[in-house]
């Protein structure tokens, strides 16, 4: 069995914290400057070029890209030929969470529900991170990353429909959803749909969506004939960045679908804002 | 659309040429303050009491920055969501504040409260916070040390750009722009 040291996964963790705290990901920048070429709003299109000024300032600078830094949120496979090796994985995550954040300056958000108060010196700062486990073939760690803001994870929301709501009511839903949200999650944004599964994996599916690069089409042809429906509806609404009104209220639409209960349809969607930080690793 | 230039304080004068969706580039000093802040600072209005700053003419920017770097003034600072200061909001603009910066929509109250007190819902673009935080040329924290990205700042800003949202005349550029560019099926 192939073994990983704690602290090669400590240092990756780290890095891709950094990284993504700073660097807006190619695919999220070419996505926005496509966008600011084809909003036909003057003030929109300005708020584009203001968000593309700030990912160069920030990337040459090594400023944060936003003041919300996000929870930190991870999709790990593992190989089931491969074990760490002086630690649990999972601590070895938190570990690289925390001096990833508190090395880069950025924030730490996470708080204890009730009172409020800050976790960054009892818990450890900015944690505990959110993580996903799944075992897989081999002897490789993959992991995912994106910092999650709140604005955008406010205005999310997940619903079980009976299933002759089919493909039209999921539409409407997610219409009715970014219309309620409007300017809040900050837009442009990715929208993330769980589509299926029981009622949790609807929502972590939305959630893996957002994941995915903003360059790729689905492999699956009706489900990206469907992505394509809602993101036209979704800039039909006419929000706009920054809520300012425009054409460009979503970047793009990413569906995860899974097989369900016969009686159920649940639905997830998941927000995204313009500065979609996310990367991946395979160690 | 215009673009404006002004300094704090602002007075009604300075509030009621704007206009939803003009541009202004805020000079001088303003305050931060989020749900946290917004609490107590109403509070000690409720009770009487004086308050950390003056808040006639003031300016207040829904802000949590991240920690300065070394040698710098403040860390990234971008808007906060707004509507989560909405029951706050109307207290203050009734004891002089003159504006709020921050982003998405405010409650039908606040938008009221501008009308009545010649305030102005600017908005700061959201995600923006490396450009924004570098516009503050000067940060201190004047009260509520122990609420920590939350404390309320006293900050100097130059040429701090930002979009009136919600004017004098009870104008709303969420709404005006959506209906403008809404495509109804």
């Amino acid at each position: 069995m192939r073994e990983i040291e704690f602290d090669d996964i400590v240092k990756a963790v780290k890095n891709m914290i950094l990284h993504c705290g700073t660097d807006l990901p190619q695919d999220t920048y070419d996505a926005l400057q496509k966008a600011m070429e084809e909003e036909k709003s003057p003030v929109s299109k300005e708020v584009i070029r203001q968000i593309l000024e700030n990912a160069n300032i920030a990337k040459d600078e090594k400023r944060p890209l936003c003041q919300d830094t996000g929870l930190a949120v991870f999709f790990v496979k593992v190989g089931d030929n491969v074990r760490v090796k002086g630690g649990l994985l999972k601590d070895a995550i938190n570990k690289g969470t925390e001096e990833g954040y508190r090395e880069g300056y950025l924030r730490a958000s996470t708080c204890e529900p009730f009172s409020r108060l800050n976790l960054k010196d009892t818990l450890g700062y900015n944690l505990p991170a959110i993580i996903h486990f799944d075992i897989v073939e081999g002897d490789k760690i993959d992991i995912e990353y994106a910092a999650k803001g709140g604005g955008s994870e406010n205005v999310s929301r997940a619903k079980v429909f009976p299933p002759a709501a089919g493909k039209d009511g999921i539409v409407e839903y997610v219409k009715e959803v970014i219309s309620d949200a409007g300017g809040n999650p900050c837009p442009p944004i990715t929208v993330g749909v769980g589509i299926g599964g029981t009622f949790e994996k609807a929502v972590i599916s939305s959630k893996h969506a957002l994941f995915r690069d903003l360059d790729t089409t689905n492999p699956d042809p009706e489900l990206a004939e469907l992505e394509e429906r809602m993101l036209t509806e979704i800039n039909n609404l006419g929000i706009g960045a920054m809520g300012m009104g425009g054409t460009k209220t979503a970047l793009a639409v990413h569906i995860e679908s899974n097989p369900c209960h016969i009686a159920s349809l649940p639905v997830s969607v998941n927000v995204q804002c313009h500065s979609s930080r996310h990367t991946h690793i395979t160690i | 659309m215009a673009t404006y230039k002004l300094t704090t304080p602002l007075t009604s004068e300075d509030t009621k040429k704007l206009v939803a969706g003009d541009t202004v580039l805020l000079n001088g000093t303003i305050y931060t303050a989020r749900d946290a802040a917004h609490k107590r600072l109403v509070d000690l209005i409720e009770a009487g009491e004086e308050l950390p700053f003056d808040l006639e003419g003031s300016v207040i920017y829904f802000v949590g920055p991240t920690p300065p770097k070394p040698g710098d003034p403040i860390g990234s600072a971008g808007p906060t969501t707004s509507y989560r200061m909405d029951s706050y909001s109307p207290t203050m603009l009734k004891h002089g504040s003159k504006g709020m910066i921050g982003k998405g929509k405010r409650s039908q109250e606040v938008k009221d409260a501008c009308v009545a007190y010649d305030g102005i819902y600017f908005g700061a673009t959201g995600g923006a916070g490396a450009l924004l935080g570098k516009q503050i040329r000067s940060a201190e924290v004047i009260a509520y040390p122990e609420l920590g990205p939350e404390a309320v700042r006293k900050i100097t800003v130059e040429d701090f750009p930002v979009t009136v949202v919600n004017d004098t005349k009870g104008n709303d550029i969420y709404q005006m722009g959506r209906e403008q560019y809404e495509v109804k099926s």
